[in-house]
């Protein structure tokens, strides 16, 4: 009998929700690390119960959980994250030239293969990877060497929030980082170029289709297709067929193409779900109706899904690393909000209801299907 | 045993730490826990938080820099009602932290909404 455990990291602790394969009673235990943000959880694949958490706080910094027991018990492991040599400068809002310097870990992406391995996406960013199950970290610095000096902060600084592990090709990893754009190494993270082809900022950057410098949300790809990736962009929904060769625009008849997450059913490749928000300026969604957009045709064609969702007067956000699928047959779908809702459908979107209501706003969604 | 279970060995010096409660919970401590330096040894701030952390090794970069060893920002550091947050890491701590009279606060400092 399969069962669904959600990894919720919320701007005040982390939760842990589970159900049977029936998916309709749910159970909350949390909060963990009561009063932290918890930037991201995410489980091994290859061992479901080793869990991490990035617990962090302005105050008192980064603290890297690990659970062995599935999130019943947790240990804190390593939190040295420095960078390779003298790091130099990156630009800041200002136009100066800031020293980089480590503030919190986004997400974690452990390894398909292995479950001692994990990566470790940082702001400032950068990309990390633990070969002892997070007690040591060491940096990949050659992504820094992709113009790093050019790259800028976001409105929610300069994080690598996005780590694609092709599971077909261990070498081949991309990353996306806010306002830097997307990253692709094929020699398992010495060397890394600029993978924005494509990619337009006509109201954001000076040159429109500068190789670095466009505001990635978020990247996703199924498992069974990892060059197909399929991208949020600050503005404009984009697919590449190519591993980021080239990316071209799908945002067809969506009501509005900004928005963070996007996610990829469990079963097929060419359906994804996007959060449309109203804009840049209002992270809520357009006219107060939380609605996920679904496309079948991988982009171009979407329909709405609003069925269980409030359609009045909700202005919740949802953010990039705040929707996951499970990969039960019909697929489940789930994202958590601003508002401290987190939603599930059991059938890949045509129904919703909220497992948990009242939580702290969600920052991240993780979803294993535990057989 | 050691001399922290039995008292301060008489060559010993032992400094009372009050931390923030999120740092406890962390460091699975109470409210106010003692470090022991040896009797030669300055009694500064970098002495003091280099012992509490050799002693909670989870506390390494939750109250300096893991790196540089600087104060985090948002942290503060009190003993007998000063602020020490801007005083040289290496500045010798108060005689009555010294000898034991009062704690030295680590303290995570007002801000934010």
């Amino acid at each position: 009998m399969s069962r669904i455990r959600v990894l919720a990291g919320t701007k005040k602790g982390a939760f842990v929700i589970e159900s049977d394969a029936s998916r309709k009673d749910w159970k909350i235990s949390g909060p963990h690390f009561a009063g932290w943000e918890i930037y991201h959880m995410k489980a091994s694949p290859v061992n479901p119960d080793r869990i991490y958490a990035s617990q962090t706080s302005s105050w008192f910094g980064q603290v890297v959980q690990r659970s062995d027991d599935g999130g019943r018990s947790w240990e804190p492991v390593g939190n040295a994250f420095g960078y390779v040599g003298d790091p130099g400068t990156h630009q800041h809002f200002d136009g100066t030239q800031r020293p980089w310097e480590f503030k919190r870990i986004w997400h974690f992406e452990p390894s398909p293969t292995d479950a001692d391995a994990v990566y470790a996406g940082a702001e400032d960013a950068a990309l990390f990877h633990s070969p002892d199950g997070g007690r040591t970290w060491a940096e990949l610095p050659g992504l820094r060497g992709v113009k790093g000096g050019l790259w800028q902060p976001g409105a929610g600084g300069m994080c690598l929030h996005t780590i694609v592990l092709n599971p077909n090709d261990a070498k081949r990893i991309v990353v996306a980082i806010s306002a830097a754009g997307a990253f692709r190494t094929d020699d398992g993270g010495t060397t890394w170029k600029p993978i924005n082809r494509g990619l337009k900022s006509q109201y954001e950057l000076p040159d429109p289709d500068a190789e670095v410098g466009h505001c990635v949300h978020h990247i996703a790809a199924h498992p069974s297709r990892p060059n197909v990736l399929f991208m949020q962009k600050h503005w404009d929904v984009m697919r590449s067929d190519d591993a980021g060769d080239l990316w071209r625009e799908v945002s067809g008849d969506l009501p509005s193409d900004f928005g963070f997450p996007i996610e990829v059913h469990a079963h097929e490749p060419e359906t994804i779900y996007v959060v449309p928000i109203k804009s840049d300026s209002e992270h809520f969604p357009p006219d107060g109706r939380l609605r996920v957009y679904r496309s079948r045709t991988g982009g171009g064609d979407w329909e709405a899904l609003e069925r269980g969702l409030p359609q009045s007067h909700c202005y919740v956000n949802v953010l990039r690393d705040a929707m996951a699928v499970d990969s039960l047959d019909p697929c489940g779908v789930y994202f958590g909000t601003t508002g401290g809702q987190i939603y599930m459908s059991p059938d890949g979107g045509d129904n919703w209801t909220a497992i948990a209501r009242d939580l702290p706003g969600v920052l991240s969604v993780e979803v294993q299907t535990l057989r | 045993m050691s001399a922290s279970a039995q008292g301060p060995a008489s060559d010993a010096r032992s400094i009372r730490v009050v931390l923030p409660v999120h740092l406890r919970t962390l460091a699975q401590v109470g409210t106010e826990l003692r470090v022991e330096l040896p009797a030669e040894a300055p009694v500064t701030q970098r002495t003091v938080l280099d012992a509490v952390e050799a002693r909670h090794p989870v506390l390494r970069g939750t109250i300096r820099d893991a790196k540089t060893a600087r104060r985090r920002p948002l942290v503060r550091f009190f003993a007998c009602e000063q602020d020490l947050s801007h005083e040289s890491p290496d500045a010798p701590l108060p005689e009555a932290v010294v000898d034991g009279r009062e704690p030295y606060l680590v303290v995570g400092s007002m801000a934010g909404g």
